[in-house]
Parts: C-alpha cells; sequence; structure tokens
C-alpha cells in the first residue's frame, strides 16, 4: 500500500527562484538561506520519494479573477512551468501521478471534502520554487508530483481547521492506494509576510517561531487560529500558512522532527522550512 | 464597508469579494499582461489599451501613474498588480517599498534588519478602501 512517509514546510518566494536560477545562490544576501537546504537535498536523496503531494497557491497565474477554486487537485500527466510575466522558470516539466491522483480525488471527495478537479494547468513559483530548494538543479524531477492548489488569493481562504482535517482525509486516501509508494506531503507558502500596502515589510519573527512549535507540537490547537491572527501577526500574505495544516494533518499526532530551518529575509519574506518524519 | 474584522488593520486592504467585485476589470487587465505582445502593446501606448478595458476612469489613472496603493482601494490584488511592475521590469521588493512611502534602499535595509514589527509605527500613506 501507498505511505506517507514525511511531511515537509517551506516558504516559496518568487525572488528565491530568480536567485536560483540566475546563479546567486552564492552570493552574501542568498548563501545563508540556501545554506539551509543543504541538509535537506542530502536527506532527499537519501529518502527519495516516489511522488510528492505538494499543497501549494497559486498567483494569479493559472487562475485568474476568472475562476476560484478553494481546493484544486492536479490530476493531469503533466504541468507546465508558467511564465508568470518574467518568461517561464528554466525548470523540469512537473510529471504528475494521475492514478493516485484522481483516486485521491474521488477518496477526498466521498470523504465530505469538495475538490475541484485540474486536469491541465501551468504550475508558477508557489510549486516549482519549494522543488528547487529540496531537490537543487536536476534535469528531471526525481519524483511525481500531484500539485494541489488552495486558494488564499481571495478573501476568505479555507479555515486552518478545514485545511487540518482535509490533511487528515489526503492520508486515508493515499494509505488506501494498493501501489506500494513513498510518498511525501509538503505544505509551502508563508511565513510571515505582507507585500501591500503602506504596511508591506512586515515580519514577526516571535510569531512564526511559535507557529512552528505549534505546528510540530500540537496542530489540532493551532488549527483553531482564526484568519484575522494570521493577517494581524503575520501579514496579509501570511495566511498563506493555514496551507502548512493540511500538510501536518496527514501526519500522525506525534512526529520526529528531522529539520528546522528559519531565515530572515528573503525578499519582503520570512522563510521557515521543517522536515516531520510521520509515526503512521 | 465597516464592521469587517480585518477592516481595522493599519494600512491593509483585504482583498475580499467585495473588493474583488470592484476590481474584476482591474485585475483582469493585470492578467492579460502575461502575455508578451500584450505587453509590448501597453507599453506603446497605455491610454489607449487601458481604453480596451472596462475600468473606472479613477483606475486607469492610478495604472497610468504606477499608483498601487490606490489600484489596491479600488480593487486591485497584489497578485494581479505584479503583473503591471513585472512589465516595468520591477521586483516586488521595488513595489512593496514603494507602497510603504520609503526609498527601495531604506525598505531593504529594513528587511535585512529584520523587517517590520507588528508595533511599528506604519508611513503616511494614504490606503483605504475607496468607495
Amino acid at each position: 500500500m501507498a505511505h506517507i512517509s514525511a511531511g515537509i514546510a517551506c516558504s516559496h518566494v518568487p525572488a528565491i527562484g530568480a536567485a536560483w536560477d540566475l546563479g546567486k545562490a552564492g552570493d552574501d544576501y542568498w548563501k545563508p538561506l540556501f545554506e539551509g537546504f543543504e541538509f535537506t537535498k542530502q536527506w532527499e536523496k537519501a529518502n527519495k520519494p516516489d511522488v510528492v503531494f505538494l499543497v501549494y497557491n497559486d498567483h494569479a497565474t493559472a487562475f485568474s479573477l476568472e475562476l476560484i477554486p478553494t481546493f484544486a487537485i492536479g490530476c493531469g500527466e503533466s504541468f507546465q512551468p508558467a511564465d508568470e510575466g518574467w518568461g517561464a522558470r528554466p525548470v523540469p516539466v512537473v510529471e504528475g501521478a494521475p492514478e493516485l491522483a484522481a483516486h485521491i480525488a474521488q477518496s477526498v471527495i466521498e470523504d465530505e471534502f469538495d475538490l475541484t478537479i485540474v486536469n491541465k494547468m501551468d504550475v508558477d513559483h508557489g510549486l516549482t520554487v519549494p522543488l528547487s530548494l529540496m531537490f537543487g538543479k536536476v534535469d528531471q524531477w526525481p519524483c511525481k508530483i500531484i500539485p494541489f492548489a488552495v486558494n488564499v488569493v481571495q478573501y476568505p481562504p479555507p479555515s486552518g481547521k478545514r485545511c487540518y482535517h482535509l490533511g487528515k482525509a489526503i492520508a486515508r486516501a493515499i494509505k488506501s492506494f494498493p501501489e506500494d509508494l513513498n510518498v511525501q506531503i509538503w505544505g509551502t507558502g508563508g511565513m510571515s509576510h505582507q507585500l501591500q500596502g503602506p504596511r508591506a515589510g512586515l515580519i514577526n519573527r516571535e510569531w512564526d517561531n511559535e507557529f512552528l512549535d505549534r505546528l510540530i507540537e500540537n496542530p489540532e490547537d493551532l488549527s483553531k487560529m482564526p484568519h484575522i491572527e494570521y493577517v494581524r501577526e503575520a501579514g496579509s500574505e501570511g495566511v498563506e500558512l493555514v496551507m502548512w495544516l493540511i500538510m501536518r494533518g496527514a501526519l500522525s499526532a506525534q512526529v520526529e522532527l528531522v529539520h528546522r530551518f528559519y531565515h530572515v529575509p528573503a525578499s519582503n519574506t520570512a522563510v521557515g522550512h521543517l522536515i516531520l518524519k510521520n509515526r503512521d | 464597508m465597516s464592521g469587517k474584522s480585518y477592516d481595522n488593520i493599519p494600512g491593509t486592504v483585504i482583498f475580499d469579494a467585495e473588493q474583488a467585485r470592484k476590481g474584476y476589470h482591474l485585475n483582469q487587465f493585470c492578467m492579460s499582461l502575461m502575455k508578451a505582445p500584450n505587453r509590448a502593446r501597453f507599453l506603446a501606448n497605455e491610454r489607449t489599451y487601458l481604453d480596451e478595458w472596462p475600468m473606472s476612469e479613477d483606475q486607469k489613472q492610478a495604472v497610468l501613474a504606477r499608483d498601487y496603493n490606490r489600484m489596491i482601494s479600488l480593487g486591485g490584488n497584489v497578485y494581479f498588480l505584479a503583473k503591471i511592475f513585472a512589465t516595468d521590469g520591477k521586483s516586488f521588493q521595488y513595489a512593496a517599498a514603494l507602497m510603504t512611502g520609503m526609498s527601495q534602499e531604506a525598505y531593504a535595509n529594513m528587511m535585512l534588519t529584520g523587517g517590520r514589527k507588528v508595533s511599528d509605527p506604519i508611513g503616511d500613506v494614504n490606503q483605504g478602501r475607496a468607495g
């Protein structure tokens, strides 16, 4: 049967992708950030997944205001890196896992989470920057990827509690898939950042680190946090952190912390990163 | 509109259904800039290009002036507005600095020293929901 071996959390900032693509990873500004992922790149080689279930948000790329799905699962064969206005990132095409994705969609919808099924969409930096951080520069991503897009652009995004319980439904779905697959689930976005208005540049190091503590130790309690607290304490774009609760909900109540990293700044954003080993 | 729990966060407009309705054509205009030929046509004559969209005159003026706070108050969302500053060859950090009223250098320095604190006062830059 398929199993979830680990959960990963990390931020996804377009400037990280640009720095990586332009060969600036060794610059003074970026070096401390990329060093935080050196351990992870080695760890991913030693613990290579067959499939990554990648929770992220689209940034007005595949979804405009014409269509705003709250939860969208990518069931296609492949997904192209998007041109977000700067040209597409020079990274490999994302190969999907259509059979597992279709199984998850059916199982999760029967479990009362009404997903939108997407067979064709381009994927933006929200999905490709985490792949670069975990796998480095490669000709081909080392595994299949199921993109799972969450609306956090138009308010309100789904609640933390909804995300946490959806994670549990995704775990039930993955565990009932008959093929023997090593699956990782990633939650991306955050941490504290605000990109708009006179309050742009907000960072809340203490709040972010408490969020990390609670996500590891007491996620059910954390899942009850209302949106307004995210917005007030972590900035208008900090509310992306609800996506990390989907990842955490898919793991066992107790997890083993493999790696933890926090860095400020990446452009306008605080970067957080966790590797959590599942005990189920 | 008042009475929303998130209306009293200083210097912040939450992009909710009301803002999305007001900003629909502004944001969809931004989406059109995802295509290189449209970017070229917009830069060649901004006013003509904007007149192809059923946006309000206020919205068009805000775009021409690159007044991002004004665009946000008129229903723009930063991820859509990013298509405008990308067309101008500018970064998120450039746009963020502009919206705070700080120089890009001062803003970058603030980020390097840990960013803006929740308790920090915000600059005297007009912004809010426009009627």
